[in-house]
């Protein structure tokens, strides 16, 4: 009985996509072991999987590179490792619209060598080696460039969805401006493949800037994080990022990126430089490189920590306080927190938790060692959670797709 | 600085031509049971003031912008508050009554047109901007506040809201939040939903949540970007939280003639190619320069067959190198006039032809329509061509007024009501031009919103799985299809009983092995 089972929906899967074998120990997603791997080499193909999977009622995990699969709670259950690695190409870079479109497998670096080859760029940043762009899409990752030009939710025009049940659904479309229809994008966007499949996104783009530039000013105390991060970004000289790396004695470095042309950002480096060395920086370096740690996410457990821009200082002055070294956008309150092996993670989730709701944000524990995972709240209070539920009902109402990996259980 | 297209007084009064065709809307008296208990319930909970009962009174609030549409409501209430919207959409549900969220009224694609059956809840009393917080980027207002006052009330503090369409005098942020509003200086800056990080919204059961906040990545599905565009058909937004942007240090207004439509549109193709963002990218066509030069003088060149309206802005130095590539690459594609605003005063003469031009038009013409469809930048010159040997062929004159940086267009299709056939051939090339924007790869709408006008063209642009899908959430949200029905989309779908959670036992448990998944 066991093995006619297995068998079916192993023949309805060998059926749909020509590339599907017995999961092994690689497949597994936070430590829970699926099944079935497929990987579909079209949008149709990743259909009929779901399809198949609708029919035997296989609950269904989404991976690209599997860089992020720790993140979040771990599924309650999975079937089927549905891999996009084969769906990795770009399939229309429309330079002259500044529009690309491509495969939700293709890692996020291979696009951007596809876009540069005609001087242009989506404008987000690759926070970990590899990450495909249906990654990104699924847990929102973002790095310093979304000061200026925000995240994927942002940037992203078009998308074309795979829904619990096999239907293929497309939102928005290949122009920038479009206001026709639900934007289903942004839904997708952050929802970590538990409401559909999305298999293929048509970003906007922007040029490639001619010159970069990036100071790094050491800071010796939060008071001086305060004063040079609004000096920049209260002035007039539009910085790309405004990064701060904070470590847990109390000290760190803010860096600003400058994008642009050669004159302007010769001119708007000079300014920053006096701008900065009259919020106290002690000392200047500019580079047309950013230090190592920029954009990199902190070692340990990671914490997404979220605040109002004028409770930034606060946020570091407390993660410091209870242990943790934050890294990540002062200048848009998106923040990135580590903590070390041997904290006590529980009480130092709630208190800093504490902080950053207190100060207009939120904690979520991105990605922590299973046994950690276990004695904490990852997610903490969501609002709308009912809506939401009522959202995922609506898209997945068997729950098979990504069980239980998402807020209040979703 | 602003954008440009309709007001009240600019809405084309004949898209669609034919009362008739909108028997869902129009036919109830409004005089059922279930809106008599509405009527009775609201009366009791909100003050007299508040509500408006009087058929000639009500008649004022018979359409928004789009004044060819027309429906009486049956109530409308003015709500003073967050509790009063909710309280109202509350006897709605409970009664089973559609209510329609209002603003300003100045939407072009008749959202806001109110249901004979059902509620209209004006927001435009709600005008409190509760907090202006410069350290945070952010200003909280209410949804009833004017989109240009949060701009005055930032400017003190050198920030400015980066939405700005061209009824921003007069158009509410509510309205904004529900049409995903852009405006002449979104090619740059993007639109209503990169500019708001928090709503208060009541949902069609009457729920007030919070989605989104001060800071960005509120965890959980991004309902926020879900209901901003969503044309009130997901709720009523009752506070909102915006983002400020930093005022720019220098901005560069330039007036670009061009022979032809074709040299300004392969200038606009040069500029975008050449990684220059300008802020906004305006053109208009011979016909629309004549109207708006007849209407308000606004001296644009003699002998152009298009005109190109650039503004550039950010820190100095790089404008002034931006600049210098604009005007090269202008001069390239032919332009025989360019001319710089040399200070606000020039500036605002250039933009007075452009933001006049749809009243303009209504100076050469007693009747027009206005479409938005949307092309890819690089089709401009293609679609401009068909549009012109459409309405050379066909007799109907087609002014262009447009945003062509990002390919939104504004044809203004051109007749007189009066005159037999006229307004039928003008809504044939009308529903032509959106055709060759879907074919183009385009959309039927980039900023006026879908609402009562463009419902029928759904299905030319996105498939019957397509919009099963939207509505998804809209079951969601709303599942007795109360909030706003009718709008958007074609055919509404049947929520129909909420499947349950999971049917019996998992095949793989029933097999035995359920231990090991």
């Amino acid at each position: 009985m066991a093995v006619d089972a297995l068998l079916s929906a192993g023949q309805s899967l060998a059926a749909a996509c020509d590339d599907v074998r017995e999961a092994t120990d690689t497949d597994a997603v936070d430590g829970v072991h699926p099944r079935f791997s497929a990987r579909p080499g079209s949008t149709a193909e990743a259909a009929g999987v779901l399809r198949a999977a609708a029919e035997h009622e296989l609950a269904v995990v989404t991976r690209g590179a599997g860089t992020k699969l720790t993140w979040g709670t771990p599924p309650e259950r999975a079937d089927l490792v549905l891999d996009l690695t084969r769906m990795d190409a770009v399939l229309d870079h429309a330079a002259g619209d500044l529009v690309a479109v491509a495969q939700a497998g293709c890692p996020i670096e291979s696009l951007q060598r596809t876009l540069a080859s005609a001087g242009q760029r989506l404008a987000i940043d690759e926070t970990l080696p590899g990450t495909t762009l249906g990654g990104g899409i699924a847990t929102n990752s973002s790095g310093p460039r979304r000061m200026l030009n925000g995240t994927f939710r942002d940037l992203m025009i078009g998308t074309t969805v795979v829904r619990a049940d096999g239907v293929i659904a497309k939102s928005g479309g290949r122009v920038v401006k479009n206001v026709a229809g639900y934007d289903l994008g942004k839904l997708m966007t952050g929802s970590f493949g538990t409401l559909g499949v999305v298999v293929e996104a048509v970003f906007r783009l922007h040029p490639l800037p001619a010159d970069v530039s990036v100071l790094v000013a050491q800071a010796r105390d939060t008071g001086e994080v305060a004063a040079m991060v609004r000096a920049v970004l209260h002035s007039e000289i539009v910085a790309t990022a405004i990064e701060v790396d904070w470590a847990v004695t109390g000290g760190g470095e803010i860096g600003v990126l400058l994008e642009g042309t050669v004159d302007g950002v010769a001119a708007r480096t000079t300014t920053a430089r006096a701008l900065l060395a009259g919020a106290g920086a002690p000392d200047i370096q500019v580079a047309d490189q950013p230090p190592a740690w920029w954009g990199r996410y902190p070692t340990g457990t990671l914490l997404k920590l979220t605040c109002a821009l004028s409770a930034v200082d606060h946020l570091l002055r407390e993660a410091a306080r209870l242990g943790v070294s934050v890294r990540g956008s002062a200048g848009s309150g998106v923040l990135y927190g580590g903590l070390p092996a041997d904290a006590d993670v529980p009480d130092t989730v709630t208190a800093l938790r504490g902080v950053c709701v207190a100060a207009g944000g939120s904690l979520v524990v991105l990605d922590a060692p299973t046994a950690v995972k276990s004695t904490v709240d990852t997610w903490g209070p969501v609002a709308a959670l009912e809506l939401m539920r009522a959202v995922k009902q609506q898209f997945d109402p068997h729950r098979r797709l990504s069980p239980g990996r998402f807020v209040g259980g979703i | 600085m602003s954008g440009t297209h309709g007001t009240t007084k600019t809405a084309g009064p004949a898209v669609g031509l034919n009362p008739t065709e909108q028997p869902e809307v129009a036919g109830s008296s409004g005089g059922g049971p279930q809106i008599e208990a509405v009527r009775r319930r609201v009366r009791e909970l909100l003050p007299a003031a508040a509500v408006i009962t009087d058929h000639a009174r009500l008649r004022t609030y018979e359409c928004d912008g789009l004044a060819h549409y027309r429906v009486t409501p049956a109530l409308v209430v003015l709500a003073d508050s967050a509790d009063h919207i909710a309280a109202v959409v509350r006897i709605c549900a409970e009664e089973k009554v559609p209510f329609v969220a209002r603003g300003s009224g100045t939407g072009l694609s008749g959202g806001a047109l109110p249901r004979a059956d059902g509620v209209l809840v004006v927001t435009s009393r709600m005008r409190d901007i509760r907090e202006v917080a410069p350290l945070d980027q952010r200003a909280v207002v209410e949804p009833g506040v004017i989109n240009l006052d949060v701009t005055r009330a930032a400017d003190p503090y050198g920030y400015y809201y980066a939405p700005d369409p061209s009824s921003q005098q007069i158009c509410s942020i509510g309205g904004n939040v529900a049409e995903n509003s852009g405006g002449a200086h979104c090619l740059k800056y993007g639109f209503t939903a990169n500019h708001v990080t928090g709503v208060e919204f009541v949902t069609p059961d009457g729920s007030v949540v919070e989605l989104g906040g001060r800071a960005p990545d509120s965890p959980g599905y991004d309902l926020l970007g879900t209901v901003i565009g969503s044309e009130g058909t997901l709720g009523i937004a009752t506070a909102v939280t915006v983002r400020l942007t930093r005022k720019p240090e220098d901005v560069v207004t330039v007036l670009a003639g061009f022979p032809s439509t074709d040299d300004a549109g392969a200038a606009t193709s040069a500029i975008i190619g050449a990684g220059v963002l300008p802020a906004a990218i305006e053109m208009m066509d011979a016909l629309a320069i004549e109207a708006a030069e007849a209407a308000v003088h606004c001296d644009y060149p003699d002998g152009a067959g298009a005109v190109l309206v650039i503004e550039l802005d950010g820190p100095a130095v790089e404008v002034r190198q931006e600049f210098d590539e604009v005007e090269r690459l202008c001069r390239d594609n032919g332009a025989f006039e360019f001319r710089v605003a040399k200070d606000d005063t020039e500036r605002a003469l250039i933009w007075r032809g452009r933001k006049s031009a749809f009243a303009a038009v209504g100076r050469i013409s007693p009747d027009y329509i206005v479409q938005d469809g949307v092309i890819p930048r690089t089709s401009l010159p293609a679609v401009l061509r068909a549009i012109s040997e459409m309405s050379a062929s066909s007799g109907v004159r087609v002014a262009n007024v447009f945003h062509a940086g990002d390919g939104n267009l504004h044809p203004l299709v051109l007749f007189d009501e009066s005159k037999a056939g006229q307004a039928e051939a003008a809504e044939e090339i009308s529903g032509k031009i959106l055709d060759l924007c879907i074919e183009a790869g385009g959309s039927i709408t980039g900023e006026h919103g879908v609402g009562m006008d463009k419902s029928a063209y759904m299905p030319r642009m996105f498939s019957e799985d397509d919009l099963d899908t939207m509505q998804m959430v809209r079951c969601a949200f709303d599942p007795d299809n109360i909030a706003n029905p009718g709008k958007i989309f074609p055919t509404p779908r049947l929520c129909g009983e909420v499947p349950g959670r999971h049917k019996g036992e998992h095949p793989l448990a029933r097999a035995g092995i359920a231990e090991i998944f």
